[in-house]
């Protein structure tokens, strides 16, 4: 369903004050390489492709741990989502004509504090549906389609057709994901294959938006080791040894639950759920004289909730737009414009003044999936290759969860389908030296997250 | 966050209630203080031009739950409205802005309240204030006409009230809060990692006996009781060997420290199936951090410095505490104990006991704190003993904002503290030429300031630069011009083209800073910028100037 297309010169009247920026190359542009006249109709053709959240999952970490911020106010990259609403007002409003939508996601009462093309009557709906119509009748000739559905459910061919797409994932998979197939359809032979990724992510007040374009620079799979995956409270405490009120609550959570199975399956969205658990948590703090568990904190830990304000992702989104536009008008410098020095990533601190750090992340050129050259990984040749497998969720540059395993043309584990798992079983109890790999040895990973990815590594004995 | 008592009410069955799940997550940011001051805050926005960035600021505080709001705006909708604020839509064509404006914003959330003004010829902007409940905070945003900005100086001064200039054109803006007079932040919500304050090298009696008995015969301890020593005893344990050995004196100098910390490397054992104790690996990386001596930190120090202009009667209650907590600090030598002690690897029992031993420590503190307090408000005024509980957990961290510099620094606010900033940027942008860092967005300030003065949409890089100059009168020398000018030049050129006119990104990305800020201020958590933040478009940065 879309608008009534705007007259002509109505059209002009609206959109004045873009007009006036974007068809015009301003200081930083040579006017020689800008032609105004033709900005307004290539915008108008381009497909712009937004992403929101993809897995209806919360990312799955082991056992909370309570977020702490880090000496350095910018060494982490951070996502929860919820910046679809944002992104769809910023992209309507910048004169792109033709949106699509991709967010699996239905509507909650919790997000109602910001996502603000939502009402409480409009709770269980679709995101994408409701915020497609929303916007479509406010902003006049801007159709957009909505796809309730999940990045994975789609090809490369449905993603050929957009020339610019725009992230605000709530999870690192999605993102590589998203990131792995935009870097895998790009041929230098063909410039329109090469689609610029712009991606942002808040935390409270914190967010960072950042430009890739794929093949061109570095990607997200470069820029991985940013999101160190925070380490998991030891097991041994949460068994025997709880000292903070969180520890008791991943107790219930973890342990409890699984003894006692109070319902069949675990819904975090069931109040009922989180009630049983909470008072499980509180149970136990009270053996251990530990205060401070309530409802709220509960939540939070099982959820792994990340605090949200409109104001925040309103910065984030905003910025992303910004690039967006001057991308596709070619009117100003933008973020990840190919050169020495020239940024591609900006970080943001609003809780302590502003701050915000504008910086080019490089290229790696043994990145598993734009790189040149294969990843060195550091390990013992006493490891048995199960060792090695589970070694590969935790490692900061791989974050693999499911990896099948071949070396050099000779398969070690496959983790699918069921009979060549069989088959391969055996190799997991042997070492790597009795499977016959030496230093150098180079090891092709694949995982299913990540299809049509294979990630290459370089063995180096420790 | 919020400590909860220990013989806490029974729990509710029910769960949150439905306010409380929507404002779920800023709750966790601010809690429920922090709420309430937002629910009881009066916003006034003074609109104009484009309208949309003080537009889309409002949208950041009405979707948290502020209490009121009132738009002013003398404009009609127009058709270059539609194509830039999303608040506005085809049906408020040739309507009054701000009637639109308020009801579609109030949609955002029906537990706030909304009004718009003008509503009649009569109706100003004076008229609107004279009548209005007090407002909380006022922002409004160019181009504002002189009459309505002169109106708004002198309630702001008349009631104390934050005042925000709020300037979006084209890639670029800046927003400038100036707050009533010196402004305390108490609740700064530091990172966890620097809250640590575990007074090693000055332990009280009780930490002192307990990390004595725990390590009485600790070569004789089993291997799982020597493992789950907490580091804090651990490090208590080694400071005394090492005085023991050094003349009484504690490792001062960084070789000394990291002797120090392998001596504790070397005391953990390794005949056990991990090959060494993760409670010691604990211990030895926090000697660096816990291992120092006092210092006053600087903003708790620029407090207790603070020169008061008028008597005690007037003052808030923050200086009457900061006065106890300066009185503590010259008897004791050392500050109130904020009592957390991070997790560490130990046995329930004897961590939670270690736990109660720096709670009694601050709660005896705070106490001391309070009685001090008191006498100093004397008879006729009561001191809160929460908000004194606030002040000795966060005395580390305590801010001021908006102080006068004094000394050589000129007023905030006038021409020649303009010129101050300028020449100390410029000077900077000399060494950052050199190591390759960002350059100095103050041209991009001057620039904006340059076009609000020429006031005229049709204003070109030439007026914009000419009217910068007037506004820094002829102070600066020709070469100092110099530098500016090629800077301000390429700023003024690509400022030219917007005409005057909002881009709805920026104005968006500008809107949620200021609704950031106001929050900060209402809430009176977190650090709010002091007092002028620029964002430039083009290079996706921003940068704070104290003018």
């Amino acid at each position: 369903m879309s608008s009534p297309e705007v007259l002509p010169d109505s059209e002009a009247k609206r959109w004045k004050y873009l007009n006036n920026v974007r068809t015009r190359p301003g200081a930083f542009v040579d006017p020689e390489e800008f032609d105004g006249s033709t900005v307004v109709e290539n915008m108008n053709k381009i497909k712009i492709l937004q992403v929101i959240l993809s897995t209806g999952s919360t990312p799955s970490v082991c056992v909370y741990q309570p977020i702490q911020a880090e000496a350095d106010t910018f060494s982490r990259v951070i996502g929860a989502g919820g910046l679809g609403c944002e992104i769809l007002k910023n992209l309507a409003l910048s004169g792109f004509k033709d949106i699509s939508v991709i967010d699996m996601d239905t509507i909650d009462i919790s997000n109602l504090n910001r996502q603000f093309l939502f009402r409480h009557a409009d709770v269980g709906k679709f995101k994408a549906e409701v915020a497609a119509k929303f916007v479509e009748r406010r902003v006049k000739g801007v159709k957009i389609t909505p796809y309730n559905c999940k990045i994975q459910d789609f090809d490369e061919d449905f993603y050929q057709q957009f020339q610019i797409v725009v992230c605000g994932l709530d999870s690192i998979e999605a993102r590589r994901w998203i990131n792995a197939t935009l870097v895998n359809m790009a041929n230098c032979e063909n410039p329109d294959s090469m689609k610029p990724l712009i991606d942002g992510g808040t935390e409270g007040f914190k967010g960072q938006a950042r430009v890739i374009l794929p093949t061109m620079g570095s990607c997200i799979e470069c820029q991985l080791d940013m999101h160190a995956p925070r380490a998991a409270v030891p097991l041994c405490t949460l068994a025997s040894i709880p000292r903070q009120p969180e520890h008791c609550i991943e107790w219930a959570h973890v342990i409890a639950w699984d003894k006692e199975k109070p319902f069949p399956q675990l819904d975090k969205d069931d109040p009922e759920h989180i009630t049983w658990l909470y008072q499980k948590a509180l149970e136990r703090a009270k053996e251990f004289n530990i205060s401070g568990i309530t409802y709220s904190l509960t939540q939070g830990v099982v959820k792994n909730i990340i605090p949200a304000i409109a104001a925040t992702n309103s910065v984030i989104a905003a910025a992303c737009c910004n690039e967006a536009l001057k991308i596709a008008s070619s009117c100003a410098p933008f973020l990840g414009t190919p050169g020495e020095g020239e940024p591609n990533y900006m970080m943001y601190s609003g809780n302590d003044s502003i701050y915000t750090y504008t910086f080019k992340h490089e290229q790696k050129e043994d990145c598993p999936v734009c790189g040149m050259t294969a990843r060195v990984l550091k390990v013992n040749p006493k490891w048995t290759l199960e060792e090695l497998i589970e070694s590969f969720a935790t490692l900061p540059e791989a974050q693999l969860k499911k990896p099948s395993v071949r070396a050099e043309g000779k398969t070690l584990y496959m983790q699918l389908p069921p009979n060549l798992e069989e088959q391969t079983r055996p190799n997991l109890e042997k070492t790597l030296e009795q499977l016959g790999l030496t230093e150098g040895t180079e090891l092709a990973v694949t995982d299913p997250a990540f299809v049509g990815v294979v990630f290459n590594f370089s063995l180096k004995f420790a | 966050m919020t400590e909860i008592v220990m013989d806490q009410t029974p729990p509710i069955l029910q769960g949150p209630s439905d306010k409380e799940r929507k404002y779920d997550r800023q709750l966790r940011l601010w809690a429920a203080s922090g709420q309430a001051a937002l629910e009881s805050a009066n916003i006034l926005l003074v609109n104009s031009g484009a309208g949309t960035v003080g537009v889309e600021t409002l949208k950041n505080l009405i979707l948290p739950g502020i209490g009121r709001f009132v738009i002013h705006d003398n404009a009609l909708v127009d058709e270059a409205d539609l194509g830039v604020n999303f608040f506005l839509d085809d049906s408020c064509y040739g309507k009054p802005r701000a009637q639109c404006l308020a009801s579609l914003l109030g949609e955002l959330n029906p537990e706030v309240d909304g009004d718009w003004s003008p509503k009649t010829k009569n109706d100003t902007l004076g008229s609107l204030l004279k009548k209005s409940p007090l407002f909380t905070a006022i922002m409004y945003t160019y181009p504002i006409n002189h009459v309505e900005l002169e109106s708004l100086e002198q309630y702001s001064k008349e009631h104390k009230t934050p005042l925000i200039a709020i300037h979006s054109t084209g890639f670029y803006s800046y927003f400038t809060i100036r707050l009533p007079g010196t402004f305390p932040i108490v609740d700064t919500h530091p990172d966890e990692t620097a809250t640590t304050d575990l007074r090693l090298l000055s332990p009280w009696p009780e930490l002192v006996e307990f990390a004595k008995t725990m390590t009485k015969d600790i070569d004789s301890l089993d291997n799982f009781e020597h493992g789950h020593l907490p580091y804090v005893v651990i490090l208590l344990h080694y400071l005394d060997k090492w005085k023991a050995t050094h003349n009484g004196t504690y490792p001062s100098t960084y070789k000394e420290k990291t002797e120090f910390r392998q001596l504790v490397r070397d005391a953990a054992r390794t005949d056990n199936p991990e090959g060494g104790e993760e409670n010691f690996d604990e211990a030895a990386a926090a000697v660096l951090k816990t291992v120092a001596p006092f210092s006053l930190p600087s903003g708790l120090k620029e407090v207790f410095e603070y020169e008061h202009k008028g008597p005690i009667q007037e003052r808030s209650t923050f200086w009457i505490i900061a006065d106890a907590v300066k009185a503590f600090y010259t008897n004791h030598g050392s500050l109130p104990l904020p009592g957390n002690v991070p997790d560490m690897k130990a046995q329930s029992k004897v961590y939670v006991q270690l736990q109660n031993i720096y709670k009694a420590k601050a709660r005896k503190d705070a106490a001391e704190v309070l009685q001090t307090a008191q006498a100093i408000a004397g008879t006729g005024r009561k001191v809160d003993p929460a908000e004194v509980d606030l002040f000795c957990k966060n005395a580390a961290f305590v801010k001021l904002i908006n102080v006068e510099g004094g000394g050589d620094t000129a007023p905030l606010g006038s021409k020649e503290r303009l010129q101050q900033v300028l020449r100390q940027e410029m000077a900077n942008d000399q060494v950052a030429e050199m190591t390759l860092q960002p350059m100095s967005l103050f041209p991009t300030y001057l620039a904006l300031r340059g076009l609000a003065h020429c006031g005229n949409a049709s204003s070109d890089k030439t007026q914009i630069v000419e009217a910068v100059k007037s506004l820094l009168s002829d102070n600066l020398s020709s070469e100092e011009y110099g530098d500016l000018n090629e800077k301000l030049g390429n700023v003024a050129e690509d400022l030219a083209r917007a005409e005057y006119g909002e881009l709805h990104n920026i104005s968006a990305l500008t809107g949620g800073m200021v609704a950031q800020e106001m929050i900060k201020i209402i809430t009176k958590q977190y650090i709010p910028i002091d007092n002028t933040c620029v964002f430039d478009g083009i290079r996706s940065r921003t940068q704070v100037f104290h003018v």
